[in-house]
């Protein structure tokens, strides 16, 4: 390869203990291709990240299109013949009729409870809330966590010093106990109320690693350009610095999100998350938690849900930074490298 | 140093007061405080709400009746600390004294639990890049992560407690089990420890075959009813923790500090009948803490003339492995005492518990006493350690990979020193420094996970406390559950920070 890009052979971007038809193979790889495009490359490449991408899809479709959506005063009907706030007759003795093999789905796949609601739409009802309050929390957390860690880390002095005591104070309260307290006074306007006051509390930590990204990042010589150059500070924050930290942000957004599903199943189990009459995976669990031994399955589909969800929300976010974070890049196959070796001997 | 730590605790204590401002103003705003009063149908209705006014102040807004609770708390520092009482008239103080024992127990111990078996898998995770257990570690805690507490504290409760003690019943191993159990451990070990080809193979069919022969003798000595390691386990396992500690610790080739170990194996060894057979039945729990403490420092002493030049490493070795044989030493005696527990009538054989966190009007020795704090502590502590333990294998082997990857690790090793120099003092030290950040800043998460799990456990500690002022828009006790809670979190992070100067001479300078 004669025309590795520059930038490859600079200080700093050969890391050590890699040799040079390691450093070939990754400049073939990202040879003139944009940032984005990398990134996407990259993260198709981390199976695991696929994979779980597929599922989440899938739990998504599945939970928003079988029950239908009811928003306000909006609702629209699903395919599934039941709902979940409607009892109806109680068959098998409540049993799940779901089984692999023979493959049967029939009419109550996940069971029914003693009321006889079919736990299929109640699944689904609480998988709809749960992935809601999951991206209502990941997008204000998301949302303050960077202004506060960014006008931090970029101005430094008093405003940084104000702001990060501030965080610390938040910190300093266990988040479920925050939560909790929070939650008993607004959980009964509903989930997203919830999620919103969740998001309030949940920007900590994503603020002090914004904080730190900017830090280092505002000593870079493109920012002295860009002022030199007579860019406002608005524009350094958000056209220069924010694009260059935008991987830290992306990747803890999506663990912040696994994190939040977690935090909203627990405040619901412990009576502090979403109300009745409205349902969400932690307040099944909860509220079935004294029958298990009698239809352990009320206990075993919401806590599957939770932990597929939460599940491919961590593998997500694993492949974004593996996409983004060259560093923490994968070992090239032993195939990849002797390829490598031999293109770079006829070069 | 000194200024930095005094710096730093004001700092602390700053911000603990804003917080527990915020903390006490969200519960005070939270509810009503007399919703049930004003619902209910007694005759003496406005009285009951006039004398709870007047009980809990509530005639004062929220932002300055803080202030009442405030001077109550400032008179800790003249020894008469006054933490308010609750709706029924009960002083907190005395309530947080029950509640905070058994949850400091269960937070320390999973939390110390977790730290250590978080580090272990994640060096070995990270020595072992991108083999079949690195791979199998990260799924795992990738599961462990997604995990929500309390539904694995329920499934814990379910077929933990009750399958384990339906084995401990019938105590018998099926004969299928032993050659698959004795394969996986082969596997693991195979995975984890060194060396190609033969070696390996080596390893396999050593660890395989230890595994084998202990579950068989377990088998035919009935051992899960009479539980013992016996004088030739503690023989073994002495040797074996002196052997291990001093590689990891000094190295093999260090001589003087392998003896000193195995000295203090030996002394170990020779005290062991005395101590089952007399001490022990003297021991309360002021004495058997001094017990520890001689031991410790015997060995100490031991290290520290046998240690010739360099005395300081040798000393350390042989403390280390003191503390580990006493410790073997300790598990053997509470061990004698399981059958005598298991089949007391307040067990009735089924020792692992699932409510409470000590068996109520239990009699006996500290040791049985210690075998029924532990049978109730097991579940609780499995249950918070999985998800903590996951954070900190993930971050561990992070850190490591990151140090690892560094220049300087290279020229510690290009200038000849051992692979164990070359990952224990050059790269795990600078590993640590990003991992006191993640402990300290986890432990908030801890206390959180354990007002949950002491709900399913149905432990009276202070994640109840919590629960119950906050159901009565008490603001008294949930301020007393965050006093501990936010003063544990703040203290831990100054911790962190010293650790950080022990570990970083660049911030002990400025």
């Amino acid at each position: 390869m004669s025309n590795i890009p520059p930038a490859i052979e600079q200080p700093g971007h050969h890391a050590p203990g890699v040799t040079d038809s390691e450093n070939s193979i990754e400049a073939k790889e990202v040879e003139g291709l944009s940032q984005g495009q990398i990134v996407r490359k990259r993260f198709f490449r981390h199976r695991g990240a696929l994979i779980a991408m597929v599922a989440l899809v899938f739990i998504i479709v599945l939970a928003f299109t079988s029950v239908g959506i009811k928003f306000g005063d909006v609702k629209s009907g699903g395919w599934w013949p039941y709902t979940w706030n409607i009892a109806v007759d109680i068959e098998n003795a409540g049993r799940p009729t779901l089984s692999l093999f023979p493959f049967v789905i029939g009419n109550h796949p996940f069971g029914q409870d003693e009321v006889g609601r079919d736990i299929f739409a109640v699944v689904m009802r609480g998988t709809q809330q749960s992935l809601m309050i999951m991206v209502i929390v990941g997008a204000i957390a998301t949302f303050i966590g960077t202004v506060i860690g960014a006008i931090a880390g970029y101005y430094r002095g008093w405003t940084d010093a104000v702001l990060m005591r501030f965080t610390d104070v938040i910190i300093t309260i266990p988040v479920i106990v925050i939560g909790a307290v929070l939650g008993r006074r607004y959980g009964i306007q509903g989930a997203q109320v919830l999620a919103v006051i969740l998001g309030l509390v949940l920007w900590t930590g994503l603020a002090r690693l914004v904080r730190g990204e900017f830090l280092s990042l505002r000593e870079r010589e493109f920012v002295d350009a860009a002022r030199v150059a007579g860019a406002r500070d608005r524009r350094i924050i958000f056209r220069h610095i924010l694009p260059n930290a935008i991987g830290v942000i992306i990747v803890n957004a999506t663990l912040l999100m696994a994190a939040a599903i977690l935090i909203e199943t627990g405040l619901s189990f412990l009576g502090y998350g979403v109300q009745a009459p409205d349902t969400s995976l932690g307040k099944i669990i909860s509220e079935n938690q004294g029958a298990f031994s009698t239809r352990p399955w009320l206990f075993w589909w919401p806590g599957l849900f939770i932990i597929a969800i939460a599940l491919c929300v961590n593998f997500i976010g694993d492949g974004l930074r593996d996409a983004f974070d060259p560093r923490q890049r994968r070992m090239p196959t032993d195939r990849a490298l002797s390829r490598a070796r031999f293109v770079g001997r006829n070069a | 140093m000194a200024t930095f730590v005094v710096r730093r605790l004001i700092a602390s204590l700053f911000i603990l007061l804003a917080a527990t401002y915020l903390m006490y103003i969200l519960t005070a705003l939270s509810g009503d405080p007399l919703e049930d009063l004003r619902t209910s149908t007694a005759p003496n209705k406005e009285q009951l709400i006039a004398s709870r006014t007047a009980l809990l102040h509530l005639d004062v807004p929220p932002y300055l009746r803080y202030f009442i609770w405030l001077f109550g708390v400032s008179k800790c520092f003249i020894g008469q600390c006054d933490l308010g009482v609750t709706v029924q008239n009960q002083p907190v103080n005395v309530l947080l004294a029950q509640a905070a024992g058994s949850t400091l127990q269960l937070v320390t111990l999973a939390a110390l639990v977790a730290v250590i078996l978080g580090i272990v898998v994640g060096i070995t995770t990270a020595l072992r890049q991108y083999s079949g257990y690195d791979y199998g570690v990260t799924f795992l805690s990738f599961l462990f992560f997604s995990l929500p507490i309390f539904w694995v504290a329920v499934l814990l409760k379910q077929y933990t407690a009750i399958g384990f003690n339906d084995f401990l019943y019938d105590p018998q191993i099926a004969l299928w089990l032993i050659p698959i159990l004795a394969l996986l451990a082969g596997v693991i070990w195979m995975s984890i420890l060194p060396g190609t080809g033969r070696r390996r193979l080596a390893t396999f069919g050593i660890a395989a075959g230890v595994t084998a022969a202990v579950l068989v003798y377990m088998q035919l000595s009935n051992w899960f009813t009479y539980p013992h390691i016996g004088i030739v386990g503690i023989v073994l396992t002495s040797v074996g923790i002196a052997l291990g500690v001093t590689a990891i610790s000094t190295g093999l080739k260090r001589r003087r500090a392998l003896y000193a170990s195995l000295v203090v194996a030996g002394v170990g060894i020779a005290v062991y009948f005395p101590f089952m057979l007399w001490l022990s039945y003297y021991l309360n729990i002021g004495t058997f803490v001094l017990v520890a403490v001689i031991t410790v420092v015997v060995s100490f002493a031991i290290g520290w003339f046998m240690g010739g030049d360099d005395r300081m490493p040798v000393a350390r070795t042989a403390a280390i492995t003191g503390f580990l044989v006493g410790g073997i030493i300790a598990l053997d005696r509470y061990l004698s005492v399981w059958d005598d527990y298991a089949a007391s009538d307040r067990i009735k054989g089924r020792p692992i518990a699932t409510i409470g966190s000590a068996t109520p009007g239990l009699e006996g020795s500290i040791w049985i006493h210690g075998i029924d704090t532990f049978a109730h502590l097991l579940l609780p502590t499995l249950a918070l350690i999985l998800i903590s333990f996951a954070t900190y294998t993930r971050y561990t082997r992070a850190s490591l990979l990151e140090v690892m990857n560094q220049d300087y690790i290279r020229t510690a090793r290009s200038k000849g020193l051992t692979e164990r120099t070359v990952v224990v003092r050059h790269a795990f030290r600078n590993a640590l420094i990003p991992i006191a950040t993640i402990v300290a800043f986890d432990i908030g998460g801890i206390i959180g996970g354990a007002v949950i799990t002491e709900r399913v456990f149905g432990w009276v500690g202070m994640g109840q406390l919590f629960q119950n002022g906050l159901d009565h828009v008490d603001p008294n006790p949930v301020m007393a559950f965050f006093l501990v809670t936010g003063g544990l979190a703040i203290l831990f992070n100054l911790l962190a920070d010293l650790l950080y100067a022990g570990l970083d001479p660049r911030i002990r300078v400025s």
